[in-house]
């Protein structure tokens, strides 16, 4: 594996109870994981297993109960511009234009206005999105509001990407049509991903490797390597090796919702 | 343009019509019932006048000058005792909405003052105050910017935490979070909040003429009575009203300019 990028180490979350009749609820257990430099990890998981919160701690935007997150070896305490996010909602600045929306991130660092419109041009393009420089969000489908969202986040050029299910809002043509993007702008960026989803096709489309938790409390059940070659796209949907891993992944997931079943 | 949304922008259009019809059918209405109610001599004149007379009455203080100087102190004790109200509440409430400690300092004595009537606070403001100019403008702020506080600090409590987070994952600081991202994103509903209370301070400038003043349209009305002069009263009602109807467009107006990028619901 390339030099590690990020580094997650025993990593527990308990949100305690509001009153002392409530008990405390563990979202996560003992998380270890480790991203190497331009690797794309893809979580998998059930709805409520924790994965966002994950990724909340991460990004730093929520603390952890016990264990750590380093990026390069510097430990995280709260949000910075080396690990950028991208949400299900886009949360694109309603106010600034497609452009400004991309400047965003490099203008609060006091790059100057010249590079800053230099990168926004250059990521516009890679996402897809040239002549919509001056749009407004408002104006846009949601697809291209996701691609905004993408370029706004790469061109603060974070160290590491966090993408928390960025495509479960789109609908399913969108949807791959954005996977297919995202795979490419990977392979041309060379940005290191940590992205989070319940859609198995997409894990397996975009990750190199693959972990798969388990219900609450969250704990990573498998890790699996993705070793399809070729180009990511949806012709890999019917690829036989595309299809093993998915049923692997698929028995694990339900033996999840059986487990959890049992318990109510 | 493609041609649906050609269609689209036809049938804004023609509900913005209806509604502006709608809007002036029930002005005429209530005009009709007072021309009625008046000239059909179904009341007592001296307690509702006739359109006719209330023209003639507020030509007459147009040409002497008296509502110009009425209208002018009185929109001039709104705005600046309105302006101080909202200089002081916008930085303290979005203060308020996202400090919890500043919160747990304030708020508790907002919401004390903000059920005292103000009416209650006049003979105070008289005592501390006398009856100058300063003693107006404090009992249009007391009654606007408790309320105001409030208002800002809701408004920018609900700014989408999401926006907030994504400018924090771009290396935004805290101060840039306000400037960059809280404060454009509160302005629609800030400029509503301001809107509404204009409005209000409207309410206490009548309050503030009606104790103690020797101008202002507050006052004429209140002097009106004493002459059973209700054609004056009239008057200075319809004129305040107009005001307002002007004051409330033209915030609008400036909304739009302001927040071209903010779509209303419904409009």
């Amino acid at each position: 594996m390339a030099e590690t990028k990020l580094q997650v180490s025993n990593l527990n979350k308990i949100f305690s109870g509001k009153t002392k009749k409530d008990p405390d609820v563990t979202a996560l257990r003992d998380i270890s994981l480790s991203i190497g430099e331009a690797e794309f990890v893809v979580m998998v998981g059930p709805s409520g297993c924790g994965k966002s919160t994950l990724l909340n701690i991460i990004g730093g935007l929520e603390t952890a109960t016990s264990g750590s997150v380093t990026i390069e070896g510097r430990e995280v305490t709260g949000p910075g511009a080396d690990r950028g996010m991208v949400f299900q909602g886009y949360s694109l600045f309603p106010w600034l234009t497609v452009r400004k929306n991309v400047e965003f991130g490099l203008k609060m660092q006091g790059v100057d206005a010249g590079t800053r419109a230099k990168a926004a041009q250059e990521y516009l393009r890679l996402v897809g999105l040239e002549g919509f420089e001056n749009a407004l969000p408002n104006q846009l489908s949601g697809g291209m509001k996701q691609r905004v969202a993408i370029a706004r986040t790469l061109a603060a050029r974070p160290e590491v990407l966090l993408m928390d299910e960025p495509f479960g809002a789109l609908d399913a043509q969108t949807r791959v049509v954005m996977q297919e993007l995202l795979a490419r702008v990977s392979r041309e960026t060379k940005n290191t991903i940590l992205f989070i989803t319940h859609d198995i096709d997409e894990a397996i489309l975009l990750a190199n490797r693959i972990y798969v938790m388990s219900r609450r409390p969250g704990t990573v059940r498998a890790v699996l390597e993705v070793k399809i070659e070729g180009e990511r796209n949806h012709n890999i949907l019917i690829n036989p090796e595309f299809l093993k891993l998915k049923k692997k992944i698929m028995d694990m997931l339900w033996q999840e919702s059986q487990d959890a079943a049992m318990d109510r | 343009m493609t041609e649906e949304s050609k269609r689209e922008k036809v049938r804004i259009s023609r509900r913005h019509m209806a509604y502006r019809t709608m809007s002036v059918i029930s002005f005429c209405a209530i005009l009709a019932l007072w021309c009625i109610a008046t000239y059909g001599g179904m009341v007592n004149k001296i307690f509702m006048p006739s359109p006719t007379q209330v023209i003639q009455t507020t030509v007459e203080m147009a040409r002497d000058g008296s509502l110009w100087m009425n209208c002018w102190m009185s929109v001039k004790r709104v705005m600046v005792g309105w302006f101080w109200s909202a200089v002081v509440a916008l930085p303290m409430g979005m203060v308020m909405a996202r400090s919890k400690a500043f919160s747990a300092i304030i708020q508790p004595i907002i919401e004390f003052a903000r059920y005292l009537p103000v009416v209650a606070l006049v003979p105070l403001t008289i005592l501390y105050l006398g009856i100058d100019e300063t003693q107006k403008y404090v009992i249009i702020w007391l009654g606007t910017f408790f309320q105001l506080v409030l208002m800002v600090c809701d408004t920018v409590s609900s700014v989408d935490k999401n926006m907030i987070n994504a400018a924090r994952t771009l290396g935004a600081s805290r101060w840039q979070v306000y400037k960059e991202v809280i404060f454009p994103a509160s302005l629609p509903g800030l400029m509503d909040d301001f809107r509404l209370t204009i409005g209000w301070a409207w309410t206490y400038l009548v309050v503030a003429e009606m104790v103690a003043a020797s101008n202002g349209l507050g006052y004429i009305i209140l002097k009106s009575q004493r002459f059973l002069a209700t054609d004056v009263i009239f008057s200075g009602l319809i004129t305040i009203g107009i005001i307002g109807l002007i004051t409330d467009f033209t915030v609008k107006l400036l909304t739009s300019v302001i927040v071209p990028w903010h779509e209303r619901l419904g409009d």
